[in-house]
């Protein structure tokens, strides 16, 4: 087993991922389910960047001076990953917007009762 | 020149189309880029098919950096026959949204809808042909972005909150992937799918493995709505517009079962992973629930969309049911349904779409004696129910037989009934169609009800009339399969 301290990075992000997790299950708010998956991404660019960095570590430069250096990969990866998740970010805003129109409310519980008053009523009318 | 490039056109073109028909705005001509772009996308498609028949594997070094260190495109026998799946349900489905979408769509958002469509589309087919596990992500990405979209495009307010339930699940399973592959880069240093088979095994079985298997499967699993991570299925599939109803229940869930395909057999292949976890019986007891439960649900939904959507979940099952048993013929019947059910489902959908087109509802009281207002669809959609049930003759027949051949292989007689067993609810969900279709007298909904106009007949029969083909000929799909499924048991070490 390896010492904690020197993984404190991975406290933290595990941290965040579950906390993000959290939020998404048990918030009834529609934002603050999106707040919680932002967390939750959020976690993931940890996961990939903390790895990545050596203390003391350069950029890859191909030289006798230099021997140790942080991976620019992970970096590159979750730049495309951060841009995944603010289209995610911004289309469930968009959509909660849309919702709110439609039903006048964010609230996943008073939607869902709504819905259900819909539907019994469609099925009285049909019958 | 053009054919080396074959495998980046295949992505290029919808990815392109997207673009474009954003630009031309109009609705015609934006009808008309997607058409042309998925006939494109299906004759690359087949293009590539023939060529991997003969080549085995076809490898494209993304802007000619080699593999491992670029990004690989791979087609080899088990995806060639989902590209070709993806992009023959993208060319069925596309003609007939001509009369559907201007029916269902709101006349300023036609171009957005088909720009998603081939935004979507381009997804789907990137999910398939690529050989980089970080790529396939941003794919996945891009296929669930367009779809959340399409499905809000549903004119019931519905619709809004399914896309975002949607949302909101697909992000989890995508990021539960992406944490999976993160784990297995950070244990082996590469992304590339065929090199990290090699390096999984020489790591064996450490935990960062164990726990990057874990959240593969559950990431995927949720995508492909294995039973019981499905609930974000039924309401999506059932609000959307027909047209994505359709275009996703043939494609959506079979791409990421390909994906979970791909990561057992040529990345996890190792036999201690899986004695350590015991992924198989895991999936196993899923896969039988899925059959038998989802299946039952069916039974009792009141919307014919939504008994398809639940049927659907039930049809996943015997794929993975297939995937679990891990032996030739097993693999050959996921392999096959897999191509089978989504050609069913998508003509099912499809006529499912006809039907609310002409009566404005697709739930089963307004439905009564729709068999004498609508007899073609009708007709349609009971012999979509035969291949849904597995009737010989039909497609479905086909990929049961191997999943019953599979079990017996894998020396267990009980589990061979399995398949039978959930047939037997097919045919009871469907019977309940049939109920209220023909042996009903025509409500008053049905007043002044015609029979479908031919744009929406024609590719939703054509498409009946593949399922029929690949049950009369199946040497042409279970051959394809049953090479897809020797690659894929190659992977086992």
């Amino acid at each position: 087993m390896s010492p904690f301290p020197g993984h404190y990075s991975y406290a933290v992000t595990i941290f965040l991922m579950i906390a993000g997790l959290y939020i998404v299950i048990a918030r009834g708010n529609l934002i603050k389910k999106l707040v919680g998956l932002a967390i939750f991404q959020t976690s993931v660019y940890l996961l990939y960047i903390a790895p990545g960095k050596l203390i003391g570590g350069t950029a890859p430069i191909v030289d006798a001076r230099y021997a140790v250096y942080s991976n620019p990969l992970p970096h590159v990866l979750i730049l495309t990953a951060i841009v995944v998740g603010i289209a995610t970010l911004a289309l469930g805003l968009a959509l909660v917007v849309r919702i709110r129109e439609a039903y006048g409310s964010i609230e996943e519980d008073e939607i869902l009762e709504q819905d259900r008053a819909s539907a019994s009523e469609e099925h009285g009318r049909a019958a | 020149m053009i054919g080396e490039h074959l495998p980046a056109l295949q992505v290029v073109v919808p990815l392109v189309a997207a673009p474009l028909i954003v630009l031309a705005r109009r609705g015609a001509a934006a009808w008309l880029i997607a058409t042309i772009a998925s006939f494109v996308s299906l004759a690359i498609a087949l293009a590539l098919f023939v060529e991997v028949r003969e080549a085995g594997v076809v490898s494209y070094a993304l802007g000619s950096w080699a593999p491992p260190w670029g990004i690989e495109y791979r087609i080899d026998a088990a995806n060639s026959v989902v590209l070709v799946l993806v992009a023959l349900l993208a060319s069925f489905v596309a003609p007939y949204a001509w009369r559907s979408a201007a029916f269902e769509v709101p006349e300023d958002q036609h171009y957005l809808c088909y720009a998603m469509f081939c935004l979507c589309l381009a997804g789907l087919l990137g999910i398939a042909i690529t050989g980089d596990a970080f790529n396939l992500f941003v794919f996945l990405e891009i296929s669930s972005l367009s779809s959340y979209v399409l499905i809000a495009l549903g004119r019931d307010r519905r619709a809004l909150l399914s896309a975002y339930q949607y949302l909101i699940v697909g992000t989890i399973g995508a990021t539960f992937y992406v944490i999976g592959v993160g784990l297995l880069y950070l244990e082996t240093g590469t992304l590339n799918i065929a090199d990290l088979a090699a390096r999984v095994a020489e790591v064996g079985t450490e935990r960062p493995v164990l726990a990057a298997l874990a959240f593969i499967t559950v990431g995927l699993s949720l995508k492909l709505a294995l039973f019981p991570l499905h609930f974000w299925l039924p309401n999506a599939y059932a609000y959307a517009p027909s047209i994505v109803s359709a275009f996703l229940a043939g494609t959506a869930t079979k791409v990421s079962i390909y994906a979970l395909l791909r990561f057992y057999f040529s990345v996890f292949g190792a036999h201690e992973l899986f004695e350590v976890l015991p992924m198989g019986a895991i999936l196993l007891a899923l896969s039988v629930a899925a059959m038998m439960l989802a299946s039952l649900g069916a039974v009792f939904q009141d919307n014919l969309k939504h008994m398809l959507a639940y049927s659907s979940v039930g049809q996943i099952g015997y794929i993975t049911f297939g995937i679990s048993l891990a032996n030739q013929p097993a693999l050959t019947g996921s392999v096959v349904h897999l191509v089978n059910h989504g050609v069913t489902k998508t003509a099912l959908f499809l006529l499912a779409g006809a039907v609310a087109f002409r009566v404005r509802s697709v739930r089963f009281e307004r439905l009564g004696g729709l068999a004498r207002a609508m007899p073609l669809t009708c007709a349609g959609i009971v012999a979509g129910g035969f291949s849904l049930i597995g009737v010989p003759g039909t497609a479905g027949f086909v990929s049961k037989w191997y999943f019953v051949l599979g079990a017996l292989e894998a020396g267990s007689w009980s589990m061979a009934f399995l398949p039978v067993v959930s047939s037997l609810i097919a045919l009871w969900y469907m019977w309940r169609f049939v109920e209220v279709a023909y042996f009903r007298a025509p409500g008053p909904a049905l007043a002044g009800v015609k029979e479908a106009p031919p744009a929406l007949l024609v590719p939703s029969l054509a498409l009946i009339a593949v399922t029929v083909f690949f049950g009369l000929d199946a040497p042409l799909t279970v051959g394809a399969a049953a090479q897809a499924a020797q690659v894929l048991l190659g992977g086992i070490r």
